[in-house]
């Protein structure tokens, strides 16, 4: 069987930071009690009609010129039909075939296009609550009915559940930057439905497409296309066909649930809204978008890289993450900024050791201090503090704040100097495992860790482990190497 | 004179979420295609190159500012609805 | 000073306002006299009567419109008030807000007097398709009085009403007026906000007057009017009020006679009454020309592909969840819409949903929809081109006079063919107005009923149309009062 290749195209569902919803002028919210942000709109009384909000077009020009779309100097709305309970027109307001923004590029993804929507309602299912006998019920809230969304729509152009991952958290960092989303994954302001296929490498057809909805972590995301991909490789390497299907990601379980049949088949309808009217882009809004756009994470990391000599790992990893890209330069800006010299050691530091203790979350949200991250690069450098000394010392300011020095005064962490007593100790070590001693003078260097072991234990890895290595080996006449 | 089959009558009556009877599918079946055989004389008019109308308003961006007004308080949004339970709009559920 | 209300019901609006205006009519006195006859309304005319004026009714008699209280149609929503657009869906349905035309009527001077029968949804031209029995004829109970305002036109005809506001889709302000002796105008499309109004086709539904004159429409109508409404994205800024008609004549006034809508389907009767005002229009000095809208003939064919269109998605709302009917034995979701929809809609709303769904559906867009978008734009192109040689585009406003109830229930095409004259100025999105231009024997019958004569002009160009509507008028000297002694 010939090799197969991976295809899978997003379709990412953005909730825009407006003050009010999409077609009315109620306040977005998110948590509050059901049916208190609601109008006649929103709730589709009879005779409401909606009116566009001024500041989504904005927000979705911003994100159009981001992505390097084209920007339509005319477009309109559509009604897309469709009867279910979180749907109280019976249709949902979007755009079709004149959206927004066509086209465009971030990091190799093209962009397919960029469009404008409203969110549907929460439907909460309650169950058989005996309310009302017998049958099952749910209840719908319309807070969030209305709320402008943006739709991005990329090619199938993402070659692994990974790769969409990555690029997933680019986009989230790039729509971080811009401002115009909270981006957050567990309370639905970010969204992502995947389609995935399979095609023979070389091929430049499109295999068969699952729809994969509902993976709310960029965790699930990853762990749901790949769970896709590995059900439709088992379907065509035993010969059989996959079929076009929605697909729930359930977290709890990993399975992948139908949603649909096809006999449901949609039938959308889709006609011009005429309660709108078109929108036509103008100069001034424009102008407006923008002046507004802020760097964005990738040529923020191609800044990083030229600015600050760091690797170009390095650079994106800061960059793609923005609160991780602001605490690096806060950092480095408390170093000197232009003239700092510990740049790359801070950079390391926080995709480092910083990282490794505050995962996902925001490391300003935490008590250290840029400018203390800054101080603990240079002491490091220095030769003040050993590495090893160093966790410790993060450690103390993560959980406490305050300054790297003051701590490595206060906990007696600073580097072991030859005044106090560094040859004795290495003196005594030697005394007390002579074999090791023996076999690092007969050549093994890889001996000279079981030396050098209980000085750094003594220590609390205060001595310099460089610095010991060297003062053993002299002290047992064996030469540098 | 235009037909159409019971069964798109059937058909666009499930999209319209409409119950009809199987003598209000024959019926409809009859008076649609009456109107469509009407409709269908548009089919002779030359129209390529024609663009089609949505609207006879020529204006744009009719938008609007991005600043909250006041909501319907809960019990007037609630106060038409069929059910309610847990301060919401009661339906039967999709699972079911 | 006290007034039989004999006497007050004989004034026009415009009268009673000025009376009211110059202290000599109590606005109180006035609204009692108007509630009291639509209370006791035997033409169906009413849904809904208010039972007494608002308390601050005297506090907006010093407005325009003097506290002469106006009858709206039923489908325009008012806080507190059924408000049902015909349909047993909406029974009893009270909204929680009001459509910005009556705000601003009742801002204005007008207060509510009640709420008018209408088809369901505006769907329909014999008021014959209300969920709350029909709306009969002031001039003949057996005949309609047209539709879907015939409720409206019915309460001004008989002056059960000083004047009233409907809506007007595809002639439904029009052909009512016409077949209950009344003035009616549908306004150019944008020119009165559509926020509050249930909506039947939102490309083409527009409210407009219903009134005993041409001078109280154009009252009306401004108070209607006025800086676009931010709740509605296709409501247009309406210049400054206009002033009272006046004219007196017709010189200069090039008046168009498109064959295509005064021929074949026209009743006799009203052909005869058409051409007798085309005379009196040249005698005022109009010159009467021949026109051509090539287009006219299939406004009809698109107007019925589009209207049901916009329609099935426009009452896709009426679901049976958040207001309104929903059907008892509805056990799963399915079941609680097709049953809700089922029972709660009429049957000519169903005919148009479904024909609406079909037009709309997979496959069928194309030759539908989009044939009849363009089929549109041809209308539109014909008025305009026709514009450049004439100031108003004339025409019979129904192809025959009030007929019988039940005549036209049974065959959908023959009632749709009563919007043949009043459909294409729809579709262009122009103004309209309709006037009594006398009385014509109807063929099934030997009491005269009443004809309307329909003129059309450019965009916006209300005031003008007002003017020579006036002219005519005048010179045509309609005598209602029959209509409100048969009441
Ligand atoms: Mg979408
Ligand atoms: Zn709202």
């Amino acid at each position: 069987m010939a090799d197969l290749e991976v295809v899978i195209g997003l379709e990412i569902h953005v909730q825009l930071a407006t003050a009010t919803k999409m077609f009315c002028s109620c306040a977005l919210s998110f948590g509050d009690p059901p049916n208190i942000h609601t109008c006649p709109v929103c709730l589709a009384l009879p005779g409401a009609l909606p009116v566009v909000n001024e500041r989504a077009i904005h927000l979705g020009l911003m994100i159009g010129m981001a992505l390097g779309c084209e920007l339509a100097p005319r477009s309109i709305f559509h009604r897309k039909n469709y009867f279910y309970p979180d749907s109280p027109k019976g249709y949902q307001i979007s755009q079709y075939d004149e959206p927004l923004c066509r086209g465009g590029e971030l990091e190799g993804v093209r962009i397919h296009r960029v469009h404008l929507e409203e969110d549907a309602a929460k439907l909460i299912h309650l169950g058989s609550s005996g309310r009302i006998h017998g049958s099952q019920t749910s209840v719908v809230d319309f807070n969030r009915g209305g709320t402008p969304l943006v739709e991005i729509v990329t090619e199938p152009d993402l070659r692994s559940a990974a790769a969409a991952r990555e690029w997933l958290e680019l986009l989230r960092a790039t729509l971080r930057a811009l401002g115009v989303s909270d981006v957050n994954m567990d309370e639905g302001s970010l969204r992502a439905d995947a389609n995935v296929s399979l095609r023979r490498v070389g091929a430049s057809e499109l295999g068969t497409k699952a729809e994969l909805k509902n993976m709310n972590s960029f965790r699930f995301l990853e762990r749901g296309i790949a769970a896709e991909v590995e059900r439709q490789r088992a379907i065509v390497e035993g010969g059989g066909e996959v079929e076009q299907e929605t697909l729930h990601f359930d977290p709890a379980s990993g399975q992948l649930t139908p949603l649909r049949s096809k006999e449901d088949a949609q039938d959308y309808r889709y006609f011009p809204e005429p309660d709108l009217v078109p929108i036509a882009i103008t100069a001034e809004m424009l102008d407006a978008a923008r002046s507004a756009m802020p760097e964005l994470p990738a040529a923020r990391a191609q800044r990083f890289e030229s600015e600050f000599e760091i690797s170009g790992d390095r650079a994106r990893q800061l960059a793609f993450r923005s609160e991780l890209g602001d605490f690096f330069e806060r950092a480095v800006a408390a170093d000197g900024g232009a003239a700092a010299v510990h740049a790359r050691r801070i950079a390391d530091l926080l995709t480092g050791e910083v990282l490794a203790r505050l995962g996902d979350s925001d490391p300003a949200s935490s008590r250290l201090e840029p400018a203390a991250l800054a101080a603990l690069a240079g002491l490091l450098a220095d030769g003040a503090v050993t590495a090893t000394a160093a966790r410790e010392v993060l450690d103390a300011l993560i959980a406490d704040g305050g300054d790297p020095a003051a701590v490595i005064a206060a906990r007696r962490l600073g580097r072991v100097a030859d005044s106090e007593g560094l040859a004795e100790l290495v003196e005594r070590a030697i005394a007390a495992d002579p074999d090791a001693a023996e076999q690092v003078r007969a050549g093994n260097a890889k001996a000279i860790g079981a030396l050098v072991g209980p000085i750094m234990r003594e220590t609390r890895g205060r001595a310099d482990g460089a610095e010991l290595q060297r003062l053993i080996r002299e002290a047992l006449g064996v030469g540098g190497d | 004179m235009a037909s159409i089959e019971p069964d798109e009558v059937r058909h666009v009556a499930r999209l319209a979420r409409l119950e009809l009877s199987e003598a209000e599918v024959e019926r409809m079946a009859e008076e649609l295609a009456g109107v469509l055989g009407h409709i269908a004389t548009i089919d002779q008019l030359d129209l390529d190159g024609v663009p089609p109308t949505s609207h006879v308003v020529s204006v744009e961006n009719a938008l609007r500012p991005d600043e909250p007004r006041p909501c319907l308080p809960r019990e007037r949004a609630l106060e038409s609805a069929p059910q309610v339970a847990d301060d919401g709009f009661a339906v039967p559920s999709p699972q079911a | 000073m006290s007034h039989g209300a004999a006497e007050i019901v004989g004034l026009s609006a415009a009268s009673a306002a000025a009376a009211v205006h110059a202290g000599d009519l109590d606005a109180g006195e006035l609204f009692e006299a108007y509630r009291s006859r639509a209370a006791a309304d035997r033409l169906n005319a009413f849904v809904w009567v208010a039972e007494r004026a608002p308390a601050d009714a005297g506090a907006g008699s010093g407005g325009p419109l003097g506290g002469v209280p106006v009858a709206v149609k039923d489908l325009f929503c008012t806080e507190g008030v059924p408000s049902q657009s015909g349909s047993r869906i909406l029974e009893g349905y009270r909204p929680p807000y009001t459509a910005t035309v009556v705000s601003r009527l009742a801002g204005a001077g007008a207060p509510l007097l009640g709420k008018t029968n209408q088809d369901e949804f505006a769907m329909g031209s014999s008021t014959e398709n209300s969920g709350f029995g029909p709306t009969r004829n002031p001039w003949d109970d057996s005949r309609v009085p047209g539709g879907s305002s015939g409720g409206s036109a019915a309460a001004v005809a008989a002056r059960l009403a000083p004047w009233a506001i409907g809506t007007d889709t595809g002639g439904s302000i029009r052909q009512p007026a016409a077949l209950c002796g009344i003035v009616g105008l549908k306004p150019t499309y944008g020119a009165v906000s559509r926020y509050g109004m249930i909506a039947f086709a939102s490309s083409l539904d527009q409210a407009g007057p219903l009134t005993r004159d041409v001078t109280d429409a154009a009252l009306l109508f401004s108070a209607m009017t006025g800086p676009r409404d931010p709740l509605d994205s296709t409501s247009l800024d309406y210049p400054a009020s206009l002033p009272r008609p006046s004219r007196r004549d017709l010189s200069g006034v090039r008046l168009g006679v498109p064959a295509e809508l005064t021929g074949e389907g026209i009743e006799p009767g009203v052909l005869e009454s058409f051409e007798a005002t085309l005379d009196l229009a040249r005698e005022l000095g109009a010159a009467v020309e021949p026109c051509a809208l090539p287009h006219a003939g299939h406004a009809l064919a698109a107007y019925y592909v589009l209207a049901p269109a916009e329609a099935s998605s426009n009452l896709a709302r009426f679901d049976g969840v958040r207001y309104g009917y929903r059907a008892s034995d509805s056990s799963d979701l399915l079941s609680m819409y097709t049953r809700t929809r089922h029972d709660g809609f009429g049957a000519e709303v169903k005919r148009r949903i479904m024909l609406g769904t079909y037009a709309l559906s997979s496959g069928y867009y194309d030759a539908f929809y989009g044939r009849a978008q363009r089929v549109r734009t041809k209308i539109a192109q014909d008025f305009a081109a026709a514009f450049e040689r004439f100031d108003f585009i004339v025409t019979p406003t129904a192809p025959g006079v009030a007929f019988p109830l039940g005549a036209k229930t049974s065959d959908p095409l023959a009632m749709y063919l009563n919007d043949f004259c009043t459909v294409p100025m729809s579709l262009a999105g122009i103004p309209a107005i309709s006037i009594p231009s006398g009385l014509a024997a109807s063929p099934d019958g030997d009491r005269p009923l009443p004809v309307g004569f329909q003129l059309a002009a450019p965009p916006f160009r209300e005031g003008a149309l007002l003017d020579a509507a006036f002219a005519l008028e005048q010179a045509i000297g309609f005598d209602a009062s029959a209509a409100a002694a048969e009441a």
